[in-house]
């Protein structure tokens, strides 16, 4: 049992989610349990409506359970506000979504820039910063493109470059390869793979493609609001 | 954190530069307006007013008769005598100097032009009474007057239809069969307040015009300077005393003559402008309010249109009260652009409607001041709905929004 002892960087403990209330009430979340490891390349899956989603939103600090521990580095998040959970996903969380969720009209690097922005950096170190992020997705070249004018596979490296520039602890990622052929969406893992092993950026990833899921160390089975499994140790276990 | 929204908000309406423009419409228009038409109405009070000072202010016009017409039936009520004009300018406190006028029409002819005008019989009292300088030339010599020698001094109407504006002093020309020398020409004062052309005139000593116009020493209207330190209805009432004695009117019945006062009128008149002012500047703030109202409409739409955009913000940690900021933000820097674009065509406007009006071109700095702050009080209030509404989204579902 004790192959790692290392904190875990999340802690879920008997965490619940009910939307609505009475006879309509829906618990997406019947009391999930789960500690995730700093550093840890987690996919989480299960089929829809398994509440793997409404573990992310949680785990994102984008919502809040209805009952049950969340700690984020040894804070009790479900007892945060929302404008301190804001804060928190500012400082340590970066979020890639399936949809790329870039601002339209907006150059690559104002795009990476706009974290920076509201953590109140000075011009010249958010366009250093950015750059910086932009370089590590291979898009430093692109910098002054608008994402109309990008590849979906570039919208979403840019997309990976925003959620990193901050040096987040942990990366969420909404299907990440949603949108994208099998070519870009291996080009997207590998990158998300790297930035994890040579940044030890904790990355946790929603996908039901199993061969994006194979790129982990983790694997998170959902089933019915419950972890039914968790898989590790996927990665060649040269660290044992 | 202000320099940080302030950098969205910018970046945000430059992006988007048709909509922004869209949006700032109704302010542009709106503060237009309001500048435009109060400016426009304090010009034309000023215009009223200036006419008015023309016919000189601190001037009490006494008439036979009562009121502008000459009432009903009766025997019409007698004009004035010189001895009139003596007794008000001696006993009356107060008083300047009295001018006597009585009037005529007749021809003028000189050197085959010849114009229809009126001749007005005073004294050199009518140009110590009211301002008119001359461009040309002198006024009466007592000893003309007291001859009631034939010599004119011509306004600037006369002067163009009988002389083609050519020097005419030292001239003669003949007016209903009188031959008269042409010793001063009038400045041009335009036209009177009440229509009518005060240049179209020839004055003449008052003695000529009654013996060789009128036939009688009637006096048809006396023109009153009051001096400014006295007050002016204290010496109407005197003059008014003065004049029931001297014609014999009982108590208690009603003067058979009038008084009208130019500084009265003056005052009617500029205080009917600028309610009228009043009235179309609160028709111009109207449609400011309802350019504040295009402002939230759009900003309503924009928001639901930029729910996305929110809920992307929101995930990357700003907080509600960042992302109200940059909406308000938004709202009042594109108020306040609209408040600036609205005062510069206001300008425009006023200096193309000026001239046509024929009302002095003016600055009026104070409505140029207050237009733009009611534009930024605008932004704040009308900003203020849908930044709210934009802040207090869920990120979750805006994230979701198609």
């Amino acid at each position: 049992m004790a192959e790692r002892v290392a904190d875990p960087i999340i802690r879920l403990r008997g965490v619940t989610k009910t939307y609505g209330e009475g006879a309509t009430a829906f618990q997406a979340l019947k009391g999930v349990d789960l500690d995730i490891t700093g550093g840890d390349f987690v996919a989480v899956m299960g089929p829809s409506g398994s509440g793997k989603s409404t573990t992310m939103n949680i785990l994102g600090c984008l919502d809040v359970p209805t009952d049950g521990e969340f700690m984020f580095k040894d804070v009790h998040i479900e007892t945060l506000d929302r404008d301190q959970r804001a804060l928190v996903r500012r400082k340590y969380l970066g979020f890639v979504f399936q949809g790329f969720n870039l601002l339209s009209r907006t150059s690559a690097l104002e795009n990476v820039e706009l974290p920076l922005l509201y953590r109140g950096e000075d011009k010249k170190t958010r366009h250093d910063m950015g750059m910086a992020a932009l370089e590590k997705v291979g898009l430093d070249k692109w910098w002054d493109h608008t994402p109309a004018e990008l590849s979906g596979g570039q919208q979403q490296r840019v997309a990976i470059a925003r959620a990193i520039v901050t040096n987040p602890d942990v990366l969420l990622a909404d299907e990440p390869t949603g949108n994208l052929d099998s070519e870009r969406s291996v080009e997207i893992m590998k990158l998300l793979t790297q930035l994890n092993q040579e940044s030890g950026i904790t990355v946790l990833m929603v996908t039901h493609e199993p061969d994006m899921a194979a790129f982990a160390n983790t694997i998170v089975h959902f089933k019915d609001g419950l972890v039914e499994r968790i898989e590790t140790g996927m990665r060649a276990r040269v660290d044992a | 954190m202000l320099g940080t929204t302030f950098t969205l908000a910018i970046r945000s309406i430059l992006r988007h530069k048709l909509r922004s423009f869209l949006t700032t419409l109704g302010i542009i228009i709106g503060v237009a307006a309001v500048v435009a038409m109060v400016t426009l109405g304090k010009a034309t009070t000023a215009a009223v007013q200036q006419q008015i000072a023309s016919l000189g202010t601190n001037i009490l016009q006494v008439r036979p008769g009562q009121g502008f017409g000459r009432g009903g039936g009766g025997p019409r009520p007698p004009d004035f005598e010189e001895s009139d004009v003596e007794a008000v300018r001696e006993q009356v406190a107060g008083v300047t100097a009295v001018a006597p006028q009585a009037q005529s029409t007749a021809t003028a002819i000189h050197e085959g032009a010849n114009w229809s005008t009126t001749i007005n019989g005073t004294t050199s009292a009518f140009f110590t009474v009211q301002p008119w300088p001359l461009t040309a030339g002198r006024t009466f010599s007592p000893a003309e007057e007291a001859a009631g020698k034939a010599v004119c001094i011509i306004g600037a109407t006369v002067q163009q239809n009988l002389f083609r504006n050519r020097q005419a002093v030292g001239e003669r020309f003949r007016i209903g069969g009188v031959s008269c020398d042409v010793i001063g020409t009038l400045s041009r004062r335009g036209q009177a307040g009440f229509g009518g052309d005060q240049d179209d005139t020839v004055i003449m000593p008052i003695k000529a015009v009654q013996r060789r116009f009128t036939g009688n020493r009637d006096i048809r209207l006396m023109l009153v300077g009051v001096d400014e330190t006295y007050d002016s209805a204290q010496v109407q009432s005197s003059l008014s005393d003065l004049l029931r004695e001297r014609r014999n009117i009982e108590a208690g019945a009603e003067d058979n003559f009038n008084i009208f006062d130019t500084a009265q009128i003056s005052a009617t008149l500029t205080g009917s402008t600028t309610l009228l002012t009043r009235i179309v500047a609160a028709v111009a703030g109207i449609s400011l309010i309802v350019g504040g109202i295009g402002i939230m409409n759009i900003m309503l739409v924009s928001v639901t249109e930029r729910t996305r955009e929110i809920g992307i913000r929101l995930a990357i940690g700003a907080i509600a009260s960042e992302v109200l900021m940059q909406f308000l933000v938004e709202a009042i820097v594109l108020s306040l652009l609209g408040g600036v674009m609205g005062l510069v065509l206001a300008q425009v406007a006023i200096a193309i409607i000026t001239p046509i009006m024929q009302v002095p071109w003016m600055f009026d700095l104070q409505i140029n001041i207050v237009a733009f702050a009611i534009s930024a009080v605008i932004g704040v209030v009308f900003g203020f709905f849908p930044a709210r509404r934009a802040a207090s989204l869920n990120p979750i579902d805006a994230l979701r929004h198609e």
